[in-house]
């Protein structure tokens, strides 16, 4: 009844090819990024911007990288981890040793240096396929990871290995209030969101679902699997690699090479997995959900009233977060983007039955 | 020279450990074609059900020997160890019957995690013995042809000598009982054994009853060289590159891929190391799995993938 | 399809319903971090913890130290002059990421916030370092964290109190000198340092290098993996280089495998030194047998029992209310916990007699971080006599310490040698003044004048 399309006539071809074509949607979404760009910083507490808003928008984008490669393209991807460090790690080496280097240039740097990063570990990928897959891009993982140890140019001969970035000023204004920070990265993760967007809708973004589907019929039909396939790792690696960038500069600010092993790319495929593969709006929920739980499932036993120790409690925690993903799997394993667009299907027809 | 062989002996004795985990992934994967990333977590969850049972048995029950506790708790264990592994497949593998690889592959890390908080839950988050009775001295013999003998330590041929058992046990298993031969059939073809009456359901919970039990054997061998601990969960992610350079689906594949990784990866690390920077082992291991898989795409042993258009 | 339409509502309202409690109880969780009634006389600890990991064995006994001496406070005194002591846990599994977490949800809670954070973790510190000047919290890393933090007039809110990995580094060498009749005749000889591949790890080799340019040893680098459960490869290379002398340099699960490989390969534990972080019992006991003659540092307070303990006892484990088993009581990195809390205790009990005996902030909390004259006198009067180094700390000098002793394992308890080494500040104090002097470079920060400052 509110939902339909009744009446909303497209008249030119553009019109029908946008992304939201449907005038409620559109307003939805406009809706929601203006809270989130102003509606959030009014109401938000400190607390809730360190620890729950910047990690959201920063692992969303993340996960939205590693969305288009698995997601879309269907390459299993264990190393996304590698490809946030090589992000992180270029991005800080620009940013120090070329003065005057402003941050988003340095963001930009680092995401190319991923995107290389990226095709050469992808090359794998034009042989082996599935599980050994995964297999190839965990070794990217752990070489990424003894890189960034041992070669001591990366860290610009830290002793400890250990690197950090003084508060960052972008065209003069300064990121170092959370609310600044927030902005800064949900602006950056809007406009890589609405490229990837894009992406996906254009002819790059079908040969990737294409190879997905069924790779040798593509292969068949003319679509290059060397390029689709390349193409998919390098633009996702790019994704990934400003996203890392982002986590270490804004985030963490200051960080060691284990901040980006193996639990940070498993984090990120368990995102996607819940939130919805294919889907660009699954990464911002499952991006969400891994972000807020285990906060939740720490808070939970407090607000019960019922005393246990902290080990306890993690433990809890690591058991009903391998429960709820195991559930989740099972019950709905398209993710929470799929109930979302079910939700959706149902309101278009609501109050009626069909 | 001397050294050399005990880096090689070393190395291969670290893969026969590899080896034992992997066994288990080869198991299921070749019976249900699922990849089980939850192996890792059931190993420690077995070796921490093993050493906590072997404590706690003699003060429950009066006794001193040892051989009686360790012998009890390795039982006790491996039933433990069926019901975990038949409720894995019942609870989370049934359901998700003929979902992608990838999908299989996220709920059994999810069972992973489960297992982990599980395991410390109900046996505590400390460093455990598995006391086996040996001597942790090392060894040393051909002090005749090398300066100083060879090193060998006793633990690893002991945890040498379990594997050849095992492998032994095993293969004895599928060639001559019928539950064994079922299995294989099962393994060959899915449909083709269901039409001749094989229950599909029944030989997965006894697959999965198998390869509980090869946890334990691991776990027990792992946990009596480095003392259970909550590590021992990550060791999944070493014996992957094993069943890659093995294939995924032959068990001798697991023996010989599990040598080689041990052996190259410890190579690599005293000789490559101190050239390039040390700790190169993590890497070095998927490394030499992904060479031998751009080469032979489907490891040494394993069957070759057919695409059906 | 298998999925039913009920199954998919059910997870969907499941999850609405998930979301929906979500956003109140965070809510929540953020009131409860708001001040307490105005007026409540309570001083709040925070408690970085990790109960839970691969360093688990070596988290659980330093946490259970320090809630314990909280504990026996309120319980004995009734608080720190008056004020009741509060505390929360709050697990970090010894990951940067989570550590930030529970600092950030910890800070604001309590009438004054969080009186000072003790992350035990070196990744840790790094990250906190950066934001506790704004959030005006003393950072405590006694014993560990960024070296050069000894350095007050640029790190104004680090603590490094009792010593750093420098000075544990800089005491090893010395040690093992004398063990060869003057550190001159170090000339020549081999020293391995088998390390966590880590921050933590990787700290003393600068000045382990220094050294070795000094005093012409060589210096074998052997970096192990976290989480360290693989060293076979190491001990290899160990038992190849035959050095004269292995420094360990671990955590957690690490420390107790390098022992059992060393027994392994051969190498003779005495001749194995461990920082520390490395010489406490869960690092020894699994190795059975074979750990006799393993050496370590002590730091602040070796294993042992005191006045302080009989009164833990006490008031706690007698009522049941011990933070965790009574035999732990007593052990390396229990008593090392306890010292820990007793000087961040003793830091508020010499800030309150500047501010007055009530809920103080963290500002007022730094300045008694600042002004700690721990001597042997006051020592006695805590109960840790003959168990704990004096501490004196000043604006420029956020160390206050600097010695540790040496202690074996004799198979069943650590026998602590009776001489007490000194780092050497003429070294110790350039590098430390240039790494803090880049740090400041770096980030941007103008260093104190601690003149000016004790002028006002």
């Amino acid at each position: 009844m509110l939902y339909r399309e009744n009446g909303q006539f497209k008249t030119r071809y553009s019109d029908d090819q946008q992304i939201f074509p449907i005038l409620q949607d559109r307003w939805l979404v406009m809706a929601l990024i203006a809270f989130a760009f102003i509606g959030v910083p009014m109401l938000a507490s400190e607390y809730m911007f360190r620890a729950i808003l910047i990690p959201f928008v920063i692992l969303s984008l993340a996960a939205l990288g590693l969305n288009l490669l698995v997601g879309y393209c269907g390459q299993i991807s264990l190393g996304s981890g590698a490809f946030m460090a090589v992000g992180a790690y270029i991005a800080y080496n620009a940013y120090t040793r070329v003065p005057g280097m402003p941050v988003i240039g340095a963001f930009l740097i680092g995401g190319a240096a991923a995107l290389l990063v990226g095709i050469v570990f992808g090359i794998p990928s034009l042989r082996i396929r599935g599980l050994y897959l995964a297999v190839a891009t965990l070794a990217a993982q752990f070489f990424c990871d003894w890189v960034f140890a041992r070669i001591a140019w990366f860290t610009n001969y830290s002793a400890s290995g250990s690197v950090s970035v003084p508060t960052l000023t972008v065209a003069g204004i300064s990121i170092d209030t959370p609310q600044s920070k927030y902005l800064f990265c949900l602006a950056i993760a809007t406009v890589m969101a609405l490229a990837a967007k894009n992406i996906v809708r254009g002819h790059v973004g079908r040969s990737w679902m294409a190879i997905r589907d069924m790779d040798v019929a593509a292969t068949v039909i003319g679509i290059r699997p060397v390029t689709a396939k390349l193409s998919a790792f390098a633009v996702s690696s790019f994704v990934i690699g400003v996203a890392g960038a982002m986590w270490a500069f804004v985030h963490l600010g200051s960080w060691e090479p284990l901040a980006f092993d193996v639990n940070r790319s498993l984090n990120l495929l368990f995102m996607i997995i819940i939130g919805g593969m294919g889907s660009i709006m699954g990464s911002f929920f499952g991006a969400a959900f891994i972000v807020v739980l285990p906060i939740l499932l720490n808070q939970v036993p407090a607000w019960l009233g019922v005393p246990i120790s902290t080990a306890m409690a993690s433990h809890l925690e690591f058991m009903i977060f391998g429960a709820l993903i195991v559930f989740f799997l099972i019950v709905e394993p398209h993710g929470l983007a799929r109930l979302w667009s079910i939700g959706k299907e149902k309101l278009r027809l609501w109050p009626f039955p069909h | 020279m001397g050294f050399f062989l005990e880096v090689v002996l070393g190395g291969l004795m670290a893969g026969v450990l590899y080896s034992l985990v992997a066994l288990g992934f080869v198991l299921i994967f070749k019976a249900s074609g699922v990849f089980n990333f939850a192996q890792g977590a059931m190993v420690l969850f077995a070796a921490l059900a093993m050493a906590r049972l072997a404590e706690w048995l003699p003060d429950l029950l009066g006794f001193e020997s040892l051989l009686l506790a360790n012998l009890l708790a390795f039982v006790l264990a491996a039933l433990i160890m069926v019901v975990v592994a038949q409720g894995i497949e019942r609870l989370v593998l049934r359901p998700l019957v003929n979902q992608e690889g990838v999908t299989l592959l996220m709920a059994t890390l999810g069972v992973t995690y489960f297992l982990d908080g599980f395991g410390q839950t109900l046996w505590g988050s400390d460093v455990y013995k598995i006391d086996l009775g040996l001597s942790k001295d090392p060894l040393l013999v051909l002090g005749d042809f090398f300066e100083g003998g060879i090193l060998l330590n006793r633990d690893d041929i002991a945890a040498a000598l379990i594997a050849v058992a095992l492998v032994a046990v095993l293969a004895l298993f599928f060639q001559k009982t019928a539950t064994g031969r079922a299995l294989r059939a099962v393994a060959d073809d899915h449909q083709a054994a269901q039409s001749i009456g094989i229950p599909l359901n029944r030989i997965w919970v006894i697959v999965w009853a198998v390869a509980g039990f090869t946890a334990l054997v691991a776990g027990m061998v792992w946990g009596s060289k480095l003392g259970v601990q909550f590590s021992l969960a990550i060791l999944a992610l070493k014996a992957l590159p094993v069943v890659i350079v093995g294939g995924f689906t032959s068990v001798p594949g697991a023996i010989v891929g599990g040598l080689l990784i041990g052996l190259g990866e410890k190579l690599a690390e005293v000789y490559l190391g101190p050239i390039i920077g040390g700790g190169l082992e993590n890497w070095f291991a998927y490394g030499l799995a992904l060479a031998v898989l751009l080469v032979r795409p489907q490891g040494l042993f394993g069957e070759r993938i057919i695409d059906r258009v | 399809m298998r999925q039913t339409t009920t199954a998919r509502w059910l997870a969907a309202t499941a999850l609405a319903a998930g979301l929906a409690v979500l956003a109140p109880g965070l809510a929540q969780a953020q009131a409860k971090g708001a001040p307490a009634a105005a007026g409540a006389k309570e001083q709040f600890f925070p408690l970085l913890v990790y109960r839970t990991g691969p360093y688990a064995p070596n988290g659980v006994p330093f946490a259970n130290g320090m809630a314990d001496y909280y504990k026996m406070l309120n319980a004995r005194d009734g608080g720190i002059g008056g004020v009741r002591l509060t505390m929360e846990e709050c697990e970090t599994g010894y990951a940067t990421d989570r550590g930030v977490e529970c600092y950030e949800r910890l800070k604001g809670k309590g009438p004054t916030g969080s009186t000072a954070v003790h992350p035990l973790s070196t990744g840790i510190t790094f990250a906190l370092t950066d934001k506790v000047p704004n959030d005006k919290i003393p950072l405590i890393t006694a014993g560990y964290g960024r070296s050069e933090s000894a350095n007050g007039e640029v790190f104004k809110w680090n603590f490094i109190l009792g010593g750093s990995y420098w000075v544990a580094a800089d005491i090893l060498v010395q040690h093992v000198g004398s063990l060869e009749g003057g550190v001159d005749r170090l000339k020549g000889k081999k020293i391995a340092l088998v390390y966590h591949d880590s921050p933590y790890g990787k700290e003393p080799i600068p000045l382990l290098q220094e050294r070795a340019k000094m005093h012409g040893y060589q210096l074998i680098l052997i970096p192990v993996t976290h989480p360290g459960v693989e060293q076979k490869a190491a001990w290899l290379q160990v038992r190849r280089d035959r050095p004269d002398y292995v420094f360990l340099w671990g955590w957690g699960v690490m420390n107790s495998t390098s022992v059992k490989e060393a027994i392994a390969t051969g190498y003779p534990r005495e001749k194995m030194y461990g920082v520390w972080w490395s010489g406490a019992e869960p690092d020894i006991v699994p190795a059975g047998d074979g750990g006799k003659g393993y050496n370590a540092l002590t730091f602040m307070s070796p294993a042992g029992t005191g006045r302080v303990h009989q009164d833990i006892l006490k008031n706690l484990h007698d009522k049941g209310q011990g933070s965790g088993p009574r035999d732990e009581v007593g052990q390396v990195l229990y008593n090392r916990g306890l010292a820990s809390a007793a000087v961040t205790a003793e830091a508020v009990r010499v800030a309150q007699e500047r501010y007055g005996k009530r809920p103080l902030t963290g500002e007022e909390v730094r300045w008694g971080f600042e002004n700690l004259n721990v001597d042997e006198a006051r020592i006695k009067q805590l109960g840790l006599e003959g168990m704990m180094q004096p501490i004196s700390t000043s604006c420029r000098d956020h160390m206050g310490g600097n010695t540790a002793q040496v202690h074996t394992w004799d198979g069943k308890k650590w026998n602590v040698a009776p001489k007490v080494y000194q780092a050497d500040m003429q070294i110790l104090k350039p590098m430390q003044d240039a790494y803090a002097a880049r740090y400041a470079t770096e980030k941007k920060i103008q260093p104190r004048d601690c003149a000016k400052e004790a002028a006002n």
